[in-house]
């Protein structure tokens, strides 16, 4: 379970979340500008320090405090058991993809490191780009990877910001149900944030609307995007053949 | 030709650079990555030397009998502007990853601004080895101890040993031109980028 209790202010923006995911999968649903990607940072641990530190945040992650401003606790990026995957995919230009994925196996000895990234790139079908360097990948293959790079050292909070954007809709999905069921099996609570209603009701899992910096519902995605899901179904009867 | 004059000139040069990369990687590290609002005027005392002039450093370090880091100069403000220009997503997903301060220097910073890195160094070896007023206010002209290939240059000059002058300004001129050149191979593009 993941509880929140956040407050932060960014020039005229001001984001106020205060809830609890109690689903292994969560997605945020909200339009671009309504602080997917804040909220996302903040659960990640980055932009915790100043002069972009929230006024107020209190995470924590099946009762393990992760960031108390109250108490002045904030763990750092790489000591919450938390990835995070972005749209912008981010991989090591210098670094071949199997070096990329096998960057936060530090502490992994060699053999089960290799059978890590192996594993981890067979997962997200892209076990024939392990040599390729980040240069000579499509988007799509790039997203592919970045993820391969945030499984591999097995994440206790698992964030994803558009992770897919690149990829079209079939593979999307495919890819979409391999990670909630890699997520469900290493007990890795994922939170996805996105504005496509497409993904948000893919996975069929507990949704959350955030507008404008606030929360504004929270429930079965059937229920929460019901509207979402009328507009897509008129938009879908109205498209010719 | 000095030949003692051109070994000691190198050796300075080369032990200069690495005492100055050695100083110099390690803060600018610390200026990009820290937050602390201190860091603004340890960037400022960083800077200084870029516009005091040499004679006055020279006075400096003679009375504070301090390190040579006076060749450094511009170097800090070099390797800051080189690891800023690394993406923050980078950086954002190494700390993600796990990676301490020193293997995000390390593994990230370092490989991805080693243009600025080489350019670095080899500023500050030239730099050194065209040096003439912080060395003799600071050690005079001693030969084989601290007589470089300027002082040499210098007292050929005075002496009206124009021949000799031109010899040792050569050997100064080719050494640059070789080092700048080393700068801007390094730097061209290797290879185009698929979207």
């Amino acid at each position: 379970m993941l509880e929140i209790a956040l407050d932060a202010r960014r020039g005229s923006f001001h984001l106020h979340v205060e809830c609890r995911f109690t689903s292994d999968w969560t997605v945020i649903f909200g339009p671009s500008g309504a602080g997917k990607s804040t909220l996302l940072r903040f659960l990640a641990g980055l932009d915790l320090s100043a002069p972009s530190r929230p006024q107020q945040a209190r995470i924590a992650l099946d009762g393990h405090l992760l960031t108390d401003t109250s108490s002045g606790l904030s763990l750092k990026p790489g000591h919450r058991q938390t990835s995070m995957v972005a749209q912008q995919s981010a991989l090591f230009p210098h670094l071949s993809v199997a070096a990329n994925v096998a960057y936060g196996l530090h502490d992994v000895d060699r053999s089960s490191r290799q059978s890590r990234v192996a594993e981890m790139l067979d997962l997200v079908d892209a076990a024939s780009l392990i040599d390729r360097r980040p240069r000579d990948l499509s988007g799509g293959e790039a997203q592919r990877v970045a993820l391969a790079r945030a499984l591999a050292p097995k994440p206790r909070l698992l964030l994803l910001d558009e992770p897919l954007s690149a990829l079209d809709g079939a593979a999307s999905d495919a890819l979409l149900v391999r990670l909630q069921s890699w997520a469900t099996e290493h007990r890795a609570q994922t939170v996805l944030a996105t504005h496509d209603a497409t993904d948000a009701l893919a996975t069929g899992a507990e949704v959350a609307l955030l507008h404008e910096g606030r929360l504004t519902a929270i429930g079965p995605a059937a229920e929460v995007l019901a509207n979402e899901r009328t507009r897509l179904a008129q938009r879908l009867s109205l498209e010719p053949n | 030709m000095d030949w003692q004059a051109l070994a000691l000139t190198l050796k300075l040069a080369t032990v200069t650079t690495v005492i100055l990369l050695a100083v110099s990687v390690p803060l600018a590290a610390i200026l990009v990555l820290g937050r602390s609002r201190w860091l603004a005027a340890v960037e400022a005392l960083a800077a200084l030397p870029l516009v005091l002039p040499p004679t006055v450093l020279g006075f400096f370090l003679l009375v504070l009998l301090g390190p040579r880091t006076s060749f450094g100069r511009a170097i800090t403000s070099l390797l800051v502007a080189g690891f800023s220009a690394v993406e923050p997503a980078l950086v954002d997903a190494a700390r993600l990853l796990g990676a301490s301060r020193v293997r995000l220097v390390r593994t990230i910073l370092v490989p991805l601004a080693s243009r600025s890195l080489i350019a670095a160094a080899v500023l500050s070896f030239l730099h050194t080895m065209g040096e003439f007023g912080v060395v003799l206010m600071l050690g005079g002209d001693i030969p084989g101890a601290t007589r470089t290939l300027s002082i040499v240059l210098y007292n050929q000059v005075e002496n009206f040993d124009y021949a000799a002058a031109n010899r040792t300004a050569a050997i100064l001129l080719a050494l640059s031109a070789f080092a700048l050149a080393a700068i801007y191979l390094s730097g061209r593009p290797r290879g185009g980028r698929r979207a």
